[in-house]
């Protein structure tokens, strides 16, 4: 690896962040925008055209509001649980393949690009790895704020976590079996060779997944860590400010993760695999525009459920990971091998 | 449970139906709601179609209020320095808008229809001195080529309506205890 290779890898993880920073802001934009035309309402129209820079003001105000420790804290894990967070949030997306590689000449050499920090041959294991470590920032918090509605949040996201994560690992390794390879770009290429998303062949496991994303992200229905009519604001009752804003920022770019990785796996990434099939491979811009917009309407589901589902009580999820959830995807990945053995035969 | 399937994806599709629906929200420092005639804001003084005023300071309206917000001082009118059709002008009018609930009472008790509770409702202040309504703020101004308060009446019938019945002459040359010149309290407003 040479210096310009090392120059293209940072100016990558720049971007990565930039763009998921920027995604972040924007996410809670849309949200607010499309939850509040499901009630009716305008939504922020007040800074900027269509209330276009209330990302920008959010954020200004978060960063000027006075960063409050309680007493009491654990101090080292108290600024430590909100860093983990961001960081565990920001990791995972490192895997994910944007667009097809561009070939261009640097200095008399021809260099591949790929839109993807790091392309690896077990990235799918690495991101259930990484996303499953974002549950030590929750329960961190909830550990070292000396509150008891920040220790029951963080509590229960681990309690949480052990009910759904599994069935979510059974569900995308029925897509690993089909597709034979853990490597994100694989799973695309695979899509795009057969020309069909992955949804037409494992629609019990991208369900699965659906569902299980919304926990892994704390998203409303299965927003017990945080939810509000019962543990004030949870894991993150005692964090104010820039502190907050940064547990704030790992939900939304998990939720964008988890989209990018509903679209890589099940949707064919950044590819039309349907379309394809006539128009031959589309240009990288146009992939990047799919992508997007596979995200986006992801990200659309999340904010649709949250604004139509209310909360379940904390043991039902549970309940609803071991008993159905979890029988479920094991008789889908037995099924999908009992095909596969026989269709290799 | 595919029963409660059903009922989640008809959830699902009232949020969806709802998003294109019209939003209710009334946008309202641009948008304002038309209020009821009847509505209660903030009060005005009137004046006479001449630009007298109405009030004629009999305090009627300071004594019917239950939050005791009015203050009014009146003083005596003279012809070459008239204020009202009346014997008397308010030469102070002041409500206290902290303390006033906008029962209306005042415009009930008024017998010259001279303070009228209007349709203006955005009365914040950022002070609690400003929140007292002087004369000059509630005093609506005459209409165009209308002369303000005071007018020389001297030899002229002044209209004005007292306790429903309109007084067209009113004996305007009566003799007064107070001495000439001006007035003591009456150069008010």
């Amino acid at each position: 690896m040479d210096a310009i290779e090392l120059g293209i890898v940072a100016l990558k993880c720049l971007v990565i962040v930039a763009v998921l920073l920027t995604g972040f802001a924007y996410t809670t934009f849309l949200e607010r925008k499309v939850i509040a035309r499901m009630q009716q309402r305008l939504g922020p129209n007040r800074a900027g055209p269509f209330g276009l820079l209330q990302p920008a003001a959010d954020g200004v105000k978060l960063i000027f509001k006075e960063n409050i420790t309680p007493v009491g804290v654990d101090r080292f894990v108290y600024f430590l649980a909100p860093i983990v967070s961001m960081v565990v949030a920001i990791m995972a997306f490192a895997v994910m393949p944007v667009a097809d590689p561009i070939t261009v000449t640097i200095g008399g050499q021809v260099r591949e690009i790929r839109f993807q920090l790091a392309d690896f041959n077990v990235a799918l294991l690495y991101v259930l790895g990484i996303t499953s470590l974002a549950v030590y920032g929750l329960v961190l918090a909830g550990w070292a704020s000396n509150n008891k509605f920040a220790l029951i949040g963080g509590l229960r996201s681990a309690a949480q976590m052990v009910s759904y994560e599994l069935a979510m690992g059974v569900a995308l390794v029925s897509v690993v079996l089909v597709v034979g390879s853990l490597s994100m770009n694989d799973i695309v290429d695979w899509q795009v060779a057969k020309g069909l998303p992955l949804i037409v062949l494992q629609p019990v496991a991208f369900g699965i997944y659906a569902i299980t994303a919304i926990a892994e992200t704390n998203r409303a229905p299965f927003d017990f860590p945080e939810a509000e009519q019962e543990l004030v604001a949870g894991y993150h009752t005692e964090y104010t400010g820039m502190r907050f804003a940064l547990f704030f920022m790992a939900e939304y770019i998990n939720m964008i993760t988890v989209s990018g990785l509903a679209a890589t796996l099940f949707l064919g990434g950044h590819h039309l695999p349907f379309v394809e099939r006539f128009t031959g491979n589309l240009p990288w811009f146009v992939d990047i525009g799919v992508f997007l917009a596979k995200v986006i309407l992801a990200l659309f589901l999340f904010i649709w459920i949250r604004a139509t589902i209310p909360r379940l009580r904390y043991d039902r999820l549970m309940a609803f990971g071991w008993k159905v959830l979890l029988p479920i995807s094991l008789a889908n990945l037995a099924l999908t091998a009992v095909v596969i053995a026989f269709l290799a035969r | 449970m595919l029963d409660d399937l059903m009922h989640l994806v008809r959830g699902m599709g009232v949020t969806f139906g709802t998003m294109f629906k019209k939003p209710v929200t009334i946008a309202y420092p641009e948008v304002k709601r038309p209020v009821s005639d009847r509505f209660r804001g903030r009060h005005e003084l009137k004046r006479y179609d001449n630009g007298l005023e109405r009030c004629i300071g009999c305090s009627l309206c300071s004594a019917a209020c239950p939050a005791d917000a009015i203050l009014v001082v009146p003083a005596e009118n003279r012809d070459e320095e008239r204020y009202s059709p009346g014997e008397r002008y308010a030469a102070v009018y002041e409500i206290n808008m902290l303390r006033c609930i906008f029962c209306g009472f005042c415009e009930e008790a008024c017998p010259v229809d001279a303070i009228v509770l209007e349709h203006e409702y955005e009365l914040a202040a950022y002070d609690r001195r400003e929140m007292l309504y002087t004369k000059s703020m509630l005093l609506v101004p005459t209409a165009a080529g209308v002369g303000g308060t005071p007018q020389d009446t001297r030899g002229r019938d002044v209209p004005f309506r007292m306790g429903g019945m309109d007084y067209f002459k009113t004996p305007l040359e009566v003799k007064r205890a107070l001495p000439a010149g001006p007035s003591s309290v009456g150069a008010g407003e």
